[in-house]
């Protein structure tokens, strides 16, 4: 596998040195690398003498270089910011691409998988506020579950993520005192608990310290078999996350932004999975170099009529129909 | 010794002089040595100033609050270093604890007492625990080490030692402890192989003349060996020392990350100076918050050289005209 991608590159190489290559630099998050990789591939392979490289170095290394025009396209998995937008060199567009979720795990022996965390009583446990598992409140969610009288251990990102800044977009909006002590960030001062690396660092710590509650990236929890609990969304349902559940929140947020910067955190579809975030490429409106600019326009037509199709195969949840439409008429005033 | 014959120079003075006037390449060959030495001025220059050129913003902002203070908050820009200074020399501190004196035992086990056969082998194995990548250690001290600290010897510690505060509070097993002994690990071969080679340098007539006086072994490598080879000791555990506090991945795999609390428990999560660098950087996205972290290097910069400048100090400061005294 890994040589037959190394032998296409290098035959791209050729390509590219013989004639009128296309070579492409982008760089960006670090949670849809997989599926860009996949779909660059793809997309080279299918078009003669055009090469995307993606690096994942991160979300803010992305921002940092796009807006810096050391690369040609960037990716994020939090909106830019106004003033990081006011002091880009060049005018960006926000294309979402594929949605993810973050999911609440714990590991208390005994206690089954189901155990379900109203948004409130979620937020106060990773601030801090509820310290002990056998809490009235948690009980109150859970009729029937025996909860042992145990410390709460929190576990949270140590590496500044896209995960944790999900996470905490959806604890803010949920609970204001988690939003006035605390906020919404890559890497933000937790009150309390221990940091872990990645989400095999998160999940790790967490399978080895009973009591320990973290959270870890849904695609991450389904490829790695791992339970996780259930969280009550805006409709007041008790929902489990799943790809649909993503995807229905993205198709319920009642107003899409021009420039499709929008949290859908705690989304009020009636099966909306609460913990959910679109992921952006970052791409210039007006391209430094033209040829560039219509392939990577081109790539992206390629992208909601071919890539989207595969998301679901990696555990990406696509875009809904109405989010996609309107990003078509956005890659058309790319110039 | 024979002399040979006057009339027939020795082979080497016969191409020394056959090779021409050596004044001029002698001197290009100093010119060039001291630019060599001079490149490690200009090396530290350059790093010292980049450093205080990516956190000139911070720099501006906190002034020396920076060092001192204890928040570190990116989503508001308020930034202190205290929480990351103090967990990158209370870890140093515990490891030197605990690997020095070790590392000491195996150095004089092996020159001194050890039986032939094994020493080839001993000095092997401690040389190759330096060869193994620190992320192994991490992993090793994630799943191995964190869970038998947490099981067995935090709690005989907590009995044992928790009148003195330090080992206080939830064992996690994941703590600046956890972190220390790692780092001992890691820094105790390079102190355990460089004490070797020193003490092997002492001359065996001191070993001698010591016995001779009737001493005992353990005196004779107390007054014989050690006292001669206190600087190089001092020297190697410099070095060790230097690697703890630098140390980044398997520090950052099971100290906890936590700047939540500066705890005088040595079992609480904690935070280094180097994990928060590397944790944090690539994804930092405003300016503060990245200069700020330039500033934690250029604050681990100046403590290590600080650190460095005490350690020599000591040195200097006990061995400067040292009696013959015993030790």
């Amino acid at each position: 596998m890994k040589k037959s991608v190394l032998l296409s590159t290098a035959l791209l190489a050729c390509v590219a040195s013989a004639g009128f290559a296309q070579k492409i630099n982008g760089a960006g998050a670090t949670f849809p690398a997989p599926i860009y990789s996949k779909w660059f591939i793809e997309y080279s392979n299918s078009h003669q003498g055009v090469q995307i490289n993606y690096q994942a170095i991160g979300s803010g290394g992305g921002i940092r270089q796009v807006t810096a025009q050391t690369v040609d396209f960037g990716a994020s998995d939090g909106p830019m910011t106004d003033q990081q937008l006011a002091e880009s060199k060049v005018k960006l567009m926000h294309i979402p691409t594929v949605l993810g979720a973050v999911v609440p795990i714990y590991n208390l022996p005994g206690v089954g998988s189901d155990l379900k965390f109203s948004p409130d009583v979620l937020a106060d446990i990773f601030e801090g506020k509820i310290g002990n598992w056998s809490d009235a409140r948690i009980a109150k969610d859970n009729p029937g579950v025996k909860l042992p009288n145990q410390d709460i251990i929190v576990v949270h990102r140590s590496d500044g993520s896209g995960t944790t800044y999900i996470f905490t977009d959806y604890l803010s909006k949920v609970s204001p005192s988690w939003k006035s002590s605390v906020g919404v960030g890559t890497s933000p001062q937790w009150p309390k608990g221990i940091g872990a690396s990645g989400n095999p660092g998160v999940a790790g710590n967490v399978r080895t310290m009973p009591g320990a509650i973290g959270y870890v990236e849904l695609i991450y929890a389904l490829q790695n078999k791992i339970a996780f609990g259930q969280v009550r969304n805006a409709a007041g349902k008790w929902v489990k996350a799943s790809i649909d559940g993503v995807t229905e929140a993205a198709a319920s947020v009642k107003t899409m932004p021009a420039d499709f910067r929008v949290s859908i955190t705690n989304a009020p579809g009636a099966n909306a999975y609460p913990i959910s975030s679109f992921t952006w490429l970052l791409i210039p409106i007006k391209a430094q170099d033209a040829s560039k600019g219509k392939v990577i326009k081109d790539f992206l037509y390629w992208m909601l009529d071919h890539g989207e199709g595969e998301v679901t195969s990696l555990d990406y949840a696509p875009l809904p129909k109405s989010v996609s439409d309107k990003v078509r008429v956005a890659i058309g005033k790319l110039q | 010794m024979t002399v040979p014959p006057a009339d027939k120079p020795s082979e080497a003075r016969t191409w020394l002089t056959s090779r021409g006037n050596s004044s001029l390449s002698d001197r290009a060959f100093r010119w060039l040595m001291l630019l060599c030495a001079l490149s490690i001025f200009g090396i530290v220059a350059l790093i010292a100033t980049s450093l205080v050129q990516g956190s000139k913003l911070t720099l501006g902002l906190f002034g020396w609050k920076f060092f001192l203070s204890s928040g570190w908050d990116p989503i508001n820009g308020n930034f202190g270093a205290l929480p990351f200074i103090y967990g990158t020399l209370v870890t140093s501190a515990v490891s030197l604890v605990i690997a020095v004196p070790l590392a000491v035992g195996v150095a004089i086990f092996i020159t001194e007492m050890c039986p032939k056969m094994l020493r080839g082998p001993l000095a092997f194995l401690t040389e190759l625990l330096a060869a193994i990548p620190s992320v192994v250690y991490g992993l090793w001290g994630v799943f191995v080490l964190v869970p038998l600290l947490r099981q067995y010897v935090n709690p005989a510690l907590m009995k044992t030692l928790g009148w003195t505060g330090l080992f206080q509070g939830p064992n996690l097993g994941i703590g600046m402890f956890a972190a220390g002994v790692i780092l001992a690990i890691m820094i105790l071969p390079i102190i355990s192989s460089l004490t070797r080679e020193v003490m092997i340098a002492v001359p065996y007539t001191q070993r001698e003349a010591v016995l001779a006086l009737g001493a005992t072994r353990w005196e004779m490598i107390r007054m014989g060996v050690l006292r001669n080879a206190r600087i190089g000791i001092v020297g190697s555990v410099i070095l060790g020392l230097g690697r703890a506090l630098g140390e980044t991945m398997a520090v950052t795999m099971v100290i906890g990350n936590s700047a939540a609390s500066i705890s005088k428990s040595l079992l609480a999560p904690g935070y280094s100076m180097a994990s928060v660098i590397a944790n944090e950087f690539s994804e930092a996205t405003s300016d503060t918050h990245t200069s700020a972290l330039i500033e934690i290097g250029l604050a681990l910069f100046i403590i290590t050289i600080l650190v460095n400048a005490l350690a020599r100090l000591l040195v200097w400061a006990v061995t400067r005209g040292a009696p013959p005294r015993v030790a």
